[in-house]
């Protein structure tokens, strides 16, 4: 893993970007926070930043949904970032090109690492790591295990890339299969071919999980995110328990066996009913052991925010500094110890933190330390304390 | 711009691989300012190969001759047979030099999703090449992806009943690689297919 890393986030310039014609912002201090009426344009502010590092970004947006309303001139996009790191300064860049450009592909964003194109998006993501917390991950007890499953992978792929590969890898075997399924062409040696492939790709997006659940248990006990207070991660996946009995060989066999076994049942359900899609994450309190679904909706948002601390820690291990933080009222719900926590936290945590609100009095364990700011359409100013 | 023919030449020359509305533009234009020795022999190569360049009956390898020139060179090791995607592999392999067997030119992988099934691929000629009694090595070289992997095991399934050893390109480390640099996946594939040394 690379040793370099950022941290500080010193210039944000976005260009026709979401509500912003024009933005050049120099945050003062490694934590800023930004305060602003709703609609003001907080969290495409932190959605800019969050579309530094390679994905979809925190809302998940499709590209061409990042333009302007109204942008005029060539209808291109663009978010520029320059960070302080071990070894100076550097530049990451990302947007739209223009069409006719000699690598402009539609709807196709690009990056630029100090003004050139990079060697591949992975170098990028050696040099920045971004994890965020939006609003609408409070819902996320409240729906289906899809949501916790991608929350979970999109921890696992900040640490290990390949994770990425092995998970989409997996989805097209088993779509294929399912396809193959419905459409009852029964060659079973086309099948097995197809569960082969989620067999190795399932357990090694398996292995993947229980390993990330295991190092962030075991980083949130050592109290990484103190004082906020510590949650506890299981990961639901018949695989991963599996994987704790048996080597990986032996396990990728007994899905092979398992889905060779299941297609009749499959064929009629009309989905696999046994693989890596079917896991699921749960959350619980360390301290009391009471679980998500059972929690208060500030208890909830606590555990997401003891997740997000204790992953950034071990990102800052594995990497030997801090990933940038963007959390997107992370406030609100919390009562005030829980708030002061979340302040002590972020202090001592120390990489490129990006936090909104609409309430700047929510954030006054960062007075000394952080940067306040008022957010408007025009641009951000600095707040009076 | 300059009437409809400059505009169906950009237009086509804008649809090959590798080529774009800017790119096409500047192909045709140098093309158009040197007629007699850029335009006319091209046409005439053009027309020439469409004309000439078949797939070869027995591999599906593009050649103005049927058997193609690698089917028909009696120096070649017709015990081997190496399984490729495209007639692009087959270009890339012969490149290198390092295969001096026969080739089977398959034209695609099995996708559920994309329609493509073994009836869509050059797999019953195959099939008869692999048991006609001289093979005795069948080389699956597809791509280390879904498609590809399933492919391979879908024609392992089928090759072996016929009495050839099938076998597949390894899959690991890059040369000049270090390990530190590989991700999992690779990783595990490369110590998955070690071997004795």
């Amino acid at each position: 893993m690379s040793e370099a890393a950022a941290r500080r986030l010193l210039r944000l310039t976005l260009t026709d970007f979401r509500n912003y014609p024009a933005l050049l912002w120099r945050p003062e201090t490694a934590i800023s926070v930004i305060v602003g009426p709703n609609g003001s344009g907080k969290t495409n502010l932190l959605e800019a930043a969050s579309l530094l590092v390679p994905g979809r970004g925190l809302r998940g947006a499709r590209v061409a949904d990042l333009l302007r309303q109204g942008a005029s001139g060539a209808g291109d996009w663009a978010v520029a970032g320059r960070f302080a790191g071990p070894d100076g300064e550097f530049d990451i860049g990302t947007g739209t090109l223009p069409e006719g450009s000699p690598d402009a592909q539609a709807n196709r964003r690009v990056f630029r690492l100090n003004g050139a194109p990079p060697r591949s998006q992975a170098e990028i993501a050696s040099l920045l790591a971004a994890i965020w917390l939006t609003p609408q991950m409070e819902r996320l007890f409240q729906e289906a295990a899809s949501g916790r499953r991608r929350f979970l992978d999109r921890l696992v792929f900040a640490l290990e890339p390949g994770h990425a590969r092995e998970v989409a890898s997996y989805e097209a075997a088993m779509a294929n299969r399912n396809r193959l399924l419905a459409e009852a062409r029964g060659d079973p040696a086309w099948l097995a071919g197809l569960e082969d492939g989620m067999a190795r790709h399932g357990v090694a997006a398996s292995a993947a999980r229980a390993g990330l659940v295991a190092r962030l248990n075991a980083a949130l006990a050592e109290g990484v995110a103190a004082p906020f207070p510590a949650a506890y991660m299981t990961l639901i996946c018949p695989i991963a328990e599996q994987l704790r009995a048996a080597p990986a060989l032996e396990v990728e066999e007994w899905l092979r066996d398992g889905l060779a076994g299941g297609r009749a049942q499959d064929r009629q359900a009309g989905a696999a009913r046994l693989g890596a899609h079917r896991a699921d994450m749960g959350l619980a309190d360390a301290a009391s052991g009471i679980p998500a679904q059972l929690a208060s909706t500030g208890q909830q948002k606590a555990l997401l925010i003891g997740v997000v601390l204790g992953h950034a820690a071990l990102i800052a291990t594995a990497r030997g500094a801090p990933p940038m933080l963007l959390l997107d009222e992370p406030a609100v719900h919390l009562d005030a110890d829980h708030r002061a926590a979340l302040c002590a936290a972020l202090r001592r945590l120390g990489g490129p933190t990006l936090v909104t609100g609409t309430d700047a009095e929510a954030y006054a364990g960062l007075r000394d330390e952080a940067g306040f700011w008022a957010c408007a359409a025009s641009g951000l100013e600095p707040l009076a304390a | 711009m300059g009437g409809p023919e400059i505009d169906r030449l950009i237009g086509l020359l804008a649809k090959l691989p590798g080529l774009g509305p800017r790119s096409a533009r500047r192909a045709a234009l140098k093309m158009l300012q040197q007629p007699d020795t850029r335009m006319l022999p091209l046409a005439s190569a053009l027309a020439e190969a469409a004309r000439a360049v078949k797939p070869c009956a027995s591999c599906g390898n593009l050649d103005s001759r049927d058997p193609c020139f690698i089917c028909a060179d009696l120096h070649r090791d017709r015990t081997t047979i190496c399984v490729v995607e495209s007639v692009g592999d087959l270009w890339a392999l012969e490149r290198a030099s390092v295969h001096r067997g026969l080739y089977h030119i398959l034209g695609g992988t099995l996708s559920a999703l994309a329609g493509i099934s073994p009836d869509d691929l050059n797999i019953p000629p195959l099939l008869a090449r692999a048991g006609d009694g001289t093979v005795r090595e069948v080389i699956l070289a597809l791509g280390a992806t879904v498609d590809g992997a399933t492919t391979m095991h879908w024609l392992a399934d089928r090759l072996r009943p016929l009495g050839v050893n099938v076998t597949r390109i390894a899959q690991g480390m890059p040369m000049g690689g270090a390990l530190d640099v590989l991700d999992d996946g690779t990783l595990a594939a490369a110590l998955r297919a070690r071997r004795p040394s």
